[in-house]
């Protein structure tokens, strides 16, 4: 009997042979990213180390990412502060994969850690982050953690009391018509697996439909895993996942590829007709209450963001601006565009992306997390409702309980942006 | 015997339990006083001191959704609140036994609000209603981490044997 992917993975971070569903380990990690959340991490690593008479140190400063995202620049003078503590840390413990408030090197955790080639195929990765998941894109094993739980990882090296998950292989085949694509997918199958639908498992997405994807798509897929609660969402890596390392994240050394067996054992296997899909919703307040866009559509909306970890690189913007070039942003909606880096900000810019969008009444805001999680810029006001490119709706999320939020495409949110409702993209934004 | 002071349904996200716009706010004896902060009745209450430790707050499948912030699992502990559900999401509930909250994972669990609890071995006695619940056990290897007393102390320990 073969292995899946994440079961390949742990064996080998294991030191192991064969591993089997259920089985605890201590895998290696291979990268260890936080953000603003790190000023937390730091606290319960002292807090390990007290009274032991031992010396604070990190086990591997090379293997330890920390990108700020969440509040940039800093809202308050709390985050200010926690953002102050974290620098000393990191230049204190030789930590280099840091990536500040700058113009030349910030943007999204998960989209730094791609772009800059942290991610490898076969890695474990763990994050406080529950997104954490996007790097399955890559062909890696990656996770969301708490912050003790990180403090654990930066003192031992190792993720303490992993259980090996049981995976669920969704396989895809088919072509997506126009103006559907990755995010549209994903929405689709956390309908239709609910919220809790991959509980404790991963989900590996195989099929023809993946195997032509861009990366920029199978980055969708994995950071909206764990909206359906899997572990983990994974995609084999291939000659495409090579091609990104390369020409995209400028990866120079050997990259041993990974990938799972043909008789791997899966808890479950789905299969998706790429081709029948049509432009998808999330309705408040669950991600998994997904309808298709004609049976909400005309609802008016107050604020449209496009951006994010999940939606915010170059083709989503290259997107939009197609949309949106020589159109105008209807009067009583606010688009915000949150690239997910300020690389893809500047891309976009050369390209002229921005100044199209710009020129039809959107407003371009700095690389970061705000907005989607509610705690820096963009928040909604009381009855207010968003259509937003991001991954959660949750009751109070984008800073306001008495707010709603849909999620959509880059597709559906440029076109809708004309009109001020949600609008079928295929139907034109008229 | 312990009180259950409120009763959630299924999917309760992080953003219930500790709203994303308190996120700068990390030290565990600073989060409780934003635990649940939207649900305002309960966090109002829960300030007060109003529920003895130990109380019960009862959810349905899949509880602690989303997020991965700490704070979720640190708020609640500050009350000392016992956290029973049908379900919990995968961090939440790995975050929860690190910080040492008292959890209970009952699949058929039924309690409203003013019921009467008691854990004795592994069910949960609903002594207003006369019913019972088997509660699921955790993991052996996570039942370490709170037999060390948490994850920092199972830590410690760990470290403490590798420098050896």
């Amino acid at each position: 009997m073969g292995y899946t992917l994440v079961e390949k993975i742990l064996a080998r971070a294991s030191g192991k042979l064969s591993v089997k569903v259920g089985e605890v380990l201590e895998p290696a990690v291979d990268l260890a990213m936080s953000h603003e959340n790190g000023a937390l991490v730091i606290n319960q690593f002292l807090e390990v180390y007290r009274d032991t008479g031992l010396p604070p140190k990190v086990w591997d400063p090379s293997k330890i990412a920390i990108i700020f995202d969440h509040r940039v620049p800093a809202e308050s003078s709390k985050t200010a502060t926690n953002q102050k503590k974290i620098r000393e840390f990191v230049k204190n413990q030789g930590i280099t994969k840091f990536h500040d408030i700058r113009g030349d090197r910030g943007g999204i955790c998960h989209q730094i850690l791609s772009e800059s080639g942290y991610v490898r195929p076969g890695y474990v990765v763990v994050g406080t982050d529950s997104h954490t998941t996007t790097h399955g894109a890559l062909g890696a094993f990656a996770f969301g953690i708490g912050a003790t739980e990180m403090a654990a990882v930066w003192t031992l090296g190792k993720a303490l009391n992993v259980e090996v998950p049981a995976t669920i292989k969704v396989v895809v085949n088919g072509e997506f018509p126009p103006m559907v694509g990755p995010k549209d997918l994903i929405l689709h199958l956390i309908g239709k697996i609910s919220a809790q639908g991959a509980n404790f498992r991963v989900i590996e997405f195989h099929g023809e439909t993946i195997r032509k994807m861009p990366t920029s798509g199978r980055l969708v897929l994995c950071n909206m895993s764990v909206e359906a609660g899997a572990t983990s969402g994974i995609v084999p890596s291939d000659t495409e996942t090579l091609r990104y390392l390369r020409e995209e994240a400028g990866v120079k050394e050997e990259i041993p590829l990974v990938t799972p067996d043909a008789d791997a054992e899966y808890a479950q296997v789905i299969e998706i007709d790429a081709a029948k899909l049509t432009p998808q919703i999330a309705c408040p307040h669950t991600v998994d209450n997904v309808k298709a866009v004609n049976e909400v559509a005309g609802l008016k909306l107050n604020q449209i963001v496009i951006g994010s970890c999940t939606n915010g690189r170059l083709d989503d913007l290259a997107v939009a601006a197609g949309i949106l070039k020589d159109r105008k942003v209807a009067s009583e909606v606010r688009l915000l565009i949150f690239p997910a880096s300020w690389s893809i900000y500047k891309k976009a810019l050369q390209k002229g992306y921005l100044s199209d969008l710009m020129e039809a009444g959107a407003v371009i805001v700095n690389p970061g997390c705000g907005c989607c999680l509610g705690v820096h810029q963009g928040a909604l006001g009381d009855g207010e409702v968003a259509l937003a490119t991001t991954n959660r709706n949750f009751k109070g999320r984008m800073g306001n309980p008495n707010a709603e939020v849909y999620l959509c495409s880059p597709q559906v949110a440029a076109a809708s942006a004309i009109t001020g409702v949600i609008t079928d993209p295929r139907k034109g934004g008229n | 015997m312990a009180k259950v002071i409120h009763q959630f349904g299924d999917d309760i996200s992080t953003d219930i339990i500790y709203p994303g716009r308190f996120m700068a706010t990390v030290l565990p004896n600073e989060t409780p006083a934003y635990a649940f902060a939207d649900e305002l009745e309960l966090n109002a209450k829960l300030k007060n001191q109003e529920f003895p430790a130990g109380s019960v707050i009862v959810a349905g499948n899949n509880f602690g959704c989303g997020s991965s912030r700490e704070q979720a699992a640190s708020a609640v502990k500050g009350y000392e609140l016992t956290m029973m559900a049908k379900g919990f999401a995968r961090i939440f509930l790995q975050n929860a036994i690190n910080l040492g909250l008292n959890l209970v994972v009952a699949p058929e669990l039924e309690a409203k609000v003013g019921d009467d609890l008691e854990v004795k071995g592994d069910t949960v006695f609903n002594h207003t209603s006369g019913r019972s619940f088997k509660i699921e056990p955790l993991p052996q290897a996570r039942q370490a981490i709170i037999d060390a007393g948490g994850l920092i102390a199972y830590t410690r320990k760990k470290l403490l044997e590798k420098v050896k």
